[in-house]
């Protein structure tokens, strides 16, 4: 079926506070992350929402406004991109996020066709 | 023949005060300093002017106030009630409220030239005008409306424009109590047969009269309400009950949004409905200053009344909602703001700067008891409180006009214009809060009827609700294949 082996890259998914975005970016960029996906998402976890009211009428808002990074990196960077992330996205308070690392079959540089750890 | 111009409580104990006394011979004063020279000369304003001697009492600087009036009260439908609904409602039905007021005004234009001027500002029966005046028949810039004083007359085109403005944001405030939820050109229907029998009437009855040159000789020429006393400076019960009430039946017959009380429909954008609320509050000085119909003295303290009334009532409903939440929320700023403008409307240019500030203090915490806990408690869904603000609003100060009007609270009182030239009348406070009451009763069971027969013929004919499907999609693309919003 496929006509590539398993890499040696990770994909790690991260959901943090809007407001941690800009910190870890840089702390990632200076352990030497080259490149990173961010989407505004919204969910829930343990924080489990707000209410916000309009005319005295109370709203239970679900889901909380955080921020989705993607980041596809050699395997043996992969483990000091979780602690940086985790470090540097910790308050201490409920809500801080989640960190999840996946295992990347294949990737691909669209300009110039290189694959793999080539590629990012 | 002599007739009751003014409706007094029976064995009211009527003192003349001398605070009424000095007020007016102050503006019978300032009513002669305003005559030109040559009337002066001629010992004393005309009784029943003839249209060449009125063409000389036209000031131009009257005119060009009721011009720019006329532009600020449009600007308060559009963009101005447009935005605050809006931004009021979810992203899916933005577009639909843009839409609904922008057509109700046009359509309301339209209908206000054909017969809406004419029913409402001709003489007929004390309940409603006639027809002789449709498409503006014998209007021409050589005709003149009076004004509140005597030998003062502005351009009748510039007054038919003036009252058209009012003839258009009145339907158009109705929609936001049953918003996100009905059809449009039903609603279209709506908005024409209640322009035609709801609308014209009361404006007829609450506004019409032959004029402060004429009423002596021709008394009958008055609306039911006018002939009453009631006071009304800038529409109170024409515009804000009228539309309050027929929103309130609208969302009773129209039934709940789906997923009210359900599902939460946080507004989509209140920087738009502060936006709204801003505009409508500047527009809201052409709807009350004027209203006075001359560029004067009452026309600034309508203008100042304007002013204060707002921002006592922004101030309350944040202190309301400080007490009671423990956070003062822009939407609430804004609705008291709203709630404010409303309250001061019939009392702009009877009211004393300072009794405006209280009647807008007072007028919030009332409002946000209908938003908050009457609305919730009786389960109807007025979707953005148009009866929750306009019709409680509209009522608090249509009765509180009878209070702050008195002239021994520094009110202007009002003048007795069945001698000519007019004069000061006598108050009576109580007298008078009677008489707005039942001015107020007369509206709400007017527009009352006119709403349920209306919204129930229409709904059985033509149906008024869209599919459920529609609905949960959001108006704007199924009513009108568009989205306000392509990011």
């Amino acid at each position: 079926m496929c006509n590539w082996k398993g890499t040696d890259v990770k994909l790690i998914i991260a959901a943090i506070k809007p407001f941690k975005l800009e910190e870890v970016r840089e702390a990632l960029t200076t352990i030497g992350v080259r490149g990173m996906m961010v989407t505004e998402i919204k969910g829930f976890g343990s924080q489990s929402g707000h209410t916000e009211i309009y005319r005295g009428a109370e709203y239970a808002v679900n889901f909380v406004p955080k921020v989705r990074l993607e980041i596809v990196v050699a395997d043996g960077l992969a483990d000091q991109v979780v602690s940086t992330i985790q470090k540097t996205a910790k308050t201490d308070k409920i809500g801080d996020g989640k960190i999840f690392v996946l295992d990347v079959q294949h990737a691909v540089r669209v300009r110039t066709g290189e694959t793999d750890d080539d590629a990012l | 023949m002599t007739m009751r111009f003014r409706r007094v409580g029976q064995g009211e104990n009527l003192k003349m005060t001398s605070a009424i006394k000095y007020s007016g011979l102050t503006a019978l004063a300032a009513g002669l300093t305003a005559l030109p020279a040559w009337a002066q000369e001629a010992a004393g304003p005309i009784q029943n002017p003839s249209v060449e001697q009125m063409a000389t009492m036209v000031d131009k600087g009257d005119t060009t106030w009721m011009l720019i009036s006329s532009a600020l009260v449009l600007m308060m439908s559009i963009p101005a009630l447009a935005l605050f609904y809006g931004g009021l409602a979810r992203t899916k039905n933005m577009l639909s409220l843009l839409m609904q007021v922008f057509m109700i005004v046009s359509i309301a234009a339209i209908m206000w030239l054909a017969i809406g001027y004419s029913l409402a500002f001709t003489a007929g029966s004390p309940y409603v005008g006639g027809l002789s005046k449709a498409f503006l028949a014998g209007v021409g810039t050589g005709t003149y409306a009076a004004t509140f004083s005597n030998n003062v007359y502005i351009p009748e085109y510039a007054f038919v424009i003036f009252q058209m403005t009012f003839a258009c944001i009145t339907p158009a405030l109705i929609v936001g109590a049953f918003a996100e939820r009905v059809k449009f050109w039903p609603l279209m229907l709506f908005v024409i047969g209640w322009s035609i029998l709801a609308y014209y009437p009361i404006a007829h009855m609450v506004w019409f009269w032959a004029g402060p040159d004429f009423l002596v000789d021709f008394p009958a020429d008055m609306g039911l309400l006018w002939g009453w006393g009631a006071l009304d400076f800038a529409g109170g019960t024409v515009v804000h009950i009228n539309a309050g009430i027929a929103g309130l039946i609208g969302c009773i017959v129209i039934g709940p949004r789906i997923g009210h009380n359900k599902e939460p429909m946080p507004p989509h954008s209140l920087t738009l409905t502060m936006v709204g609320a801003s505009l409508l509050w500047v527009g809201w000085f052409g709807f009350n200053a004027g209203s006075n119909l001359e560029s004067n003295g009452l026309a600034a303290l309508a203008f100042l009344n304007t002013f204060v009334a707002t921002a006592g009532a922004a101030l309350s409903w944040c202190i309301v909602e400080q007490l009671r939440h423990g956070r003062p929320s822009l939407l609430g700023v804004v609705t008291g703001a709203v709630a404010g403008l409303v309250a001061i409307t019939p009392a702009s240019g009877f009211a004393s700067p300072v009794g405006a500030l209280c009647l807008g203090l007072i007028v919030s915490p009332i409002c946000y008891i209908f938003v908050s806990t009457v609305k919730k408690a009786l389960g109807y869904d007025d979707s953005l409180d148009v009866f929750g603000v306009h019709g409680v609003g509209g009522i608090v100060g249509a009765i509180g006009t009878g209070i702050v009007a008195d002239p021994s609270l520094g009110g202007q009182g009002w003048l007795n214009y069945t001698v000519f030239p007019a004069v000061a009348g006598e108050y009576s406070m109580s007298g008078q809060i009677m008489t707005q009451i039942w001015a107020v009763g007369v509206t709400v069971l007017w527009t009352g009827i006119v709403s349920l027969v209306l919204f129930y013929v229409i709904k059985l004919v033509f149906g008024l609700r869209p599919t459920t499907e529609d609905e949960r999609q959001g108006l704007d693309q199924t009513s009108h294949g568009e989205s306000a919003y392509n990011m």
